[in-house]
């Protein structure tokens, strides 16, 4: 694998930048430029600096350099039995570790295993006086400071350049198999909020054109005893279909209507809005194609105690991700300045006034 | 750990507003300030530190709370906030010219709910009642500190606490959803949301662990799981410690995830066995414990393996439990380890650094040797799974310059810690205890971003000041009686 460091080099762009007043632009490979608000500034291209800089497997811990390609991550910790247990969305042949973490990115696995911030330990980074810090560690408990490293993870670059990451693996489960029932998604939803209080080996819900999917993941026998207990017909190509739910390659994602992530507690039953929808996350995260007015779906989302962001096609005008309430936006914006105090950093990215 | 008390002084005229504010706003049985109201607020569980509080606050609403903290915010007093003081790092030490900010009062359980596997609780509810609460439903709440039928929920938040199940189901961050908090001006804010992801920073990351420096935590919405199916536990003895750390890797390295993998040492094993009466083998030189937990079947398959990978590691006994009852002996032997050396021992010190597993072998026989140098013993509890290392060092505080020399072998110990790659403190905290530690762990700019992160909440450093960050001077002052490898930690400081 290429392995590069080019910490200082991206120190100095830091610095210059400061010296100059320039906005930078936090750039892995542009896979998740789709997402979010645009920035304006100069790319500052953190792909270059990339590789393993540690990994061993009896650790259980991977640490790796921002621009590190996700598959080769991904392909090593396969290597060795190992995986990324929050089972992250590509979007792109190169998408980066440090682009999956600054979007908190994560897969089917994600109820059952943790996000992407779960799984963070430790990180480096650059904050926006040019200064290289470190937070966190290389190891699964840590309480000394402030969680720093999380609040990197789903920042969106706001807050400065993440240069490498520790992150939690696990060992890859010796089975997998996925059973389908055909079903309503009334129905979808209570088994999967039942599943929750029941001891079963589910690490992937999904309800999409009348099918439930569950995937089981453990040993030979425990998926086994699950799938006689669960029933259902077991899917041949169970593997597949998660990736190409995870990255959004089903034809569902393929319209050109707006399509909207909408999180909501996972029995929350079906919203009254009209469009296609399917639910992932066992009912917790619902993706929905819609043509009706954001502000009203923003409205009927949030009496169900839930929120929305613009995922693809977004109407024009609206916010990207939900809007804060003005003490929350408050914190956000002195939180930022700690970090970024001359607002060099992805202006905008999340919310228009950070 | 010097102790610290403060003889009660005549008020000046802004206490005395203080506390005709608090008696305004709270029942005078909710406003304690007679000395021997305050004493059970001197300390927490590490009661080597000690200072009574101005005065002690009892509110039982939010809105108390909120008004209580508008008036310490202008009239600028220091708050404490303090669940259960179960804490082991002198987080809830209070302030003599503070308000110590009780939430003992705060204990209902506001509601479960199955469907959504969520629990909403106050901050006073104690851990081990949310999952006798939630077994009704078949679920429980996964952290499980030693401390859990005494501490409190608010409080674990605070600490960001652990448990003997972290390595398999995660610290508190991992299972809580939202949380409101009461901040220094008075304002009551939601953070995180009941949903799997939340818009914004990620808040609730950040005042997990920050030790009652950001906030005052008010209400806690916790993530509750299915209780598994089957718990079982197995027991290795070993005439070794160094093959009972091989025997952990070779469970890690086989793709086996314990629910729980303890180690403990001789002295560990001999004072848990006198206490607990667990069954353990007491002429081992270290036992695991090892808990699989999961369905039936995975648990039966499982446990075959771990006998075997224990027996190929050279263990020299290893038994399943055989029955529940006997699980529970296993786990209270370990649980009760803490006080078990503690009947031991005049006094103990307990140690709560984490390394890389792999460095176990190298720390535990510096341990040793640093033992002998000092004439102290020190009995080894070990969360193998994660490593998270509590070294328990033995002492008696009347004799002469024995404790100044166990704190000069723990600081050695967490100075290790820190240069084999891991941290101060695992699960305790940083607190009053580790403040100076900090200094080693962390350069002067991260410890720049931590008091701007802290500024970002509470500009006027009203909440818990002192605690957790060390200031910059202070870590220079430290530096400089501390030369590590002949390099000063903080080269870009003044030393005076």
């Amino acid at each position: 694998m290429v392995g590069q460091d080019i910490s200082a080099a991206l120190q100095q762009q830091v610095l210059d930048a400061l010296n100059t007043g320039t906005p930078l632009h936090i750039r892995g490979s542009g896979s998740k430029s789709f997402l979010g608000n645009a920035t304006q500034g100069m790319a500052l291209s953190v792909a270059p600096h990339r590789g393993i800089v540690d990994y061993d497997p009896r650790e259980l811990v991977i640490t790796a350099r921002a621009g590190t390609p996700l598959h080769e991550l991904e392909r090593v910790l396969a290597d060795a039995g190992q995986m990324l247990t929050f089972e992250p969305p590509h979007f792109g042949t190169q998408a980066t570790l440090g682009g999956t973490i600054a979007c908190n990115l994560s897969g089917p696995r994600r109820p059952y295993a943790g996000a992407a911030r779960d799984a963070l330990l430790g990180c480096k980074m650059i904050n926006g006086r040019g200064e290289p810090l470190q937070f966190g560690g290389q190891v699964m408990k840590n309480v000394a400071g402030y969680d720093v490293s999380r609040l990197m993870a789903g920042a969106w670059g706001t807050l400065g350049v993440l240069l490498e990451a520790s992150i939690k693996v696990l060992p890859r489960p010796a089975a997998s198999l996925t059973v389908m029932h055909e079903c309503g998604v009334e129905a979808a939803i209570q088994r999967m909020s039942q599943l929750l209080s029941e001891s079963v080996p589910l690490d992937a819900a999904c309800h999409h054109a009348g099918h439930l999917y569950l995937r089981l993941s453990g040993s030979e026998q425990a998926v086994r005893h699950a799938h006689a207990h669960l029933g259902g017909e077991a899917l041949e190509k169970g593997g597949p279909f998660w990736h190409t739910l995870r990255e959004q390659q089903l034809p569902f994602f393929g319209g050109s209507q707006p399509l909207y992530r909408v999180l909501v507690k996972p029995a929350t039953p079906p919203l009254p809005i009209s469009g296609n929808w399917l639910l992932d996350w066992g009912g917790a995260q619902r993706w929905l194609a819609s043509d009706a007015p954001l502000g009203y779906i923003r409205e009927r989302v949030a009496a169900a105690g839930g929120h929305v962001s613009c995922y693809r096609n977004p109407p024009p005008g609206g916010e990207r991700f939900e809007p804060l309430a003005a003490p929350l936006l408050k914190l956000h914006q002195r939180l930022k300045h700690s970090f970024d105090p001359h607002d060099i950093f992805n202006r905008g990215r999340l919310y228009p006034s950070l | 750990m010097a102790a610290v008390a403060t003889a009660t002084t005549p008020r000046t005229p802004s206490q005395e507003a203080l506390l005709k504010g608090l008696l305004a706003l709270l029942p005078a049985s909710a406003v304690l300030t007679s000395p021997e109201d305050l004493r059970p607020f001197e300390c927490d569980a590490l009661s080597v530190y000690r200072r009574l509080p101005l005065v002690v606050v009892l509110p039982e609403t939010v809105a108390q709370v909120q008004a209580i903290m508008r008036l310490c915010h202008r009239l600028r007093v220091p708050v404490v906030a303090r669940g259960a003081g179960t804490g082991l790092s002198g987080g809830a030490l209070p302030l003599g010219d503070g308000v110590l900010l009780s939430l003992a009062r705060f204990q209902r359980i506001l509601g479960i709910d199955p469907h959504n596997a969520l629990a909403t609780v106050q901050p006073g509810v104690r851990n081990l009642a949310i999952s006798e609460a939630a077994a009704a439903y078949g679920m429980y709440y996964a952290p499980d500190p030693s401390s859990q039928i005494a501490c409190t929920i608010g409080g674990n938040v605070a600490e960001n606490s652990g448990g003997v199940h972290c390595l398999k189901y995660g610290l508190t961050v991992h299972n809580i959803l939202m949380l409101k908090i009461v901040t220094v001006e008075g304002e009551l804010l939601t953070i995180g949301s009941e949903t799997l992801d939340t818009p914004g920073y990620d808040l609730l990351a950040l005042l997990t662990g920050s030790e009652g420096m950001l906030g005052v935590i008010v209400e806690v919405t916790v993530r509750l799981l299915a209780r598994p199916e089957r718990a079982q536990v197995v027991l290795a003895a070993f005439d070794d410690v160094l093959k009972a750390g091989e025997a952990v890797g070779a469970i890690i390295a086989a793709g086996i995830i314990p629910a729980g993998l303890e180690m403990m040492d001789r002295l560990a094993i001999q004072a848990a066995e006198d206490f607990a009466h667990a069954g353990y083998p007491r002429d081992a030189e270290a036992i695991l414990l090892c808990e699989l937990d999961g369905s039936n079947a995975e648990v039966s398959e499982n446990i075959m393996a771990v006998r075997e990978l224990f027996s190929a590691s050279g263990a020299t006994e290893v038994r399943t439990a055989a029955d529940e009852a006997e699980r529970q002996l296993f786990w209270k032997g370990r649980k009760s380890a803490f006080p078990a050396v503690g009947r031991m021992s005049p006094d103990y010190y307990c140690m709560d650094g984490t390394i890389p597993r792999r460095r176990l072998p190298q720390v535990l026989r510096q341990i040793s040797a640093w033992s002998q140098e000092y004439g102290l013993a020190v009995a080894n509890v070990f969360h193998a799974g994660d490593g998270n290392l509590h070294p328990l060092i033995l002492f008696d505080a009347n004799k002469e310059g024995e404790l100044a020399r166990t704190e000069e072998f723990g600081q050695r110990i967490l100075q290790l810690c820190v240069e084999v790659g891991g941290t101060i403190t695992g699960e305790h905290g940083v607190g009053t205890e580790k403040i100076d530690q900090m200094c080693i762990q962390f350069r002067a700019a991260e410890l720049a971003q931590f008091h701007a992160v802290k500024a970002a909440f509470d500009p006027n450093g009203l909440l818990n000041p002192g605690k957790a960050v060390p200031s910059l001077h202070r870590c220079a002052e430290f530096g400089a009686m501390r030369v590590h490898h002949g390099r000063l930690p903080h080269p870009e400081l003044e030393r005076f």
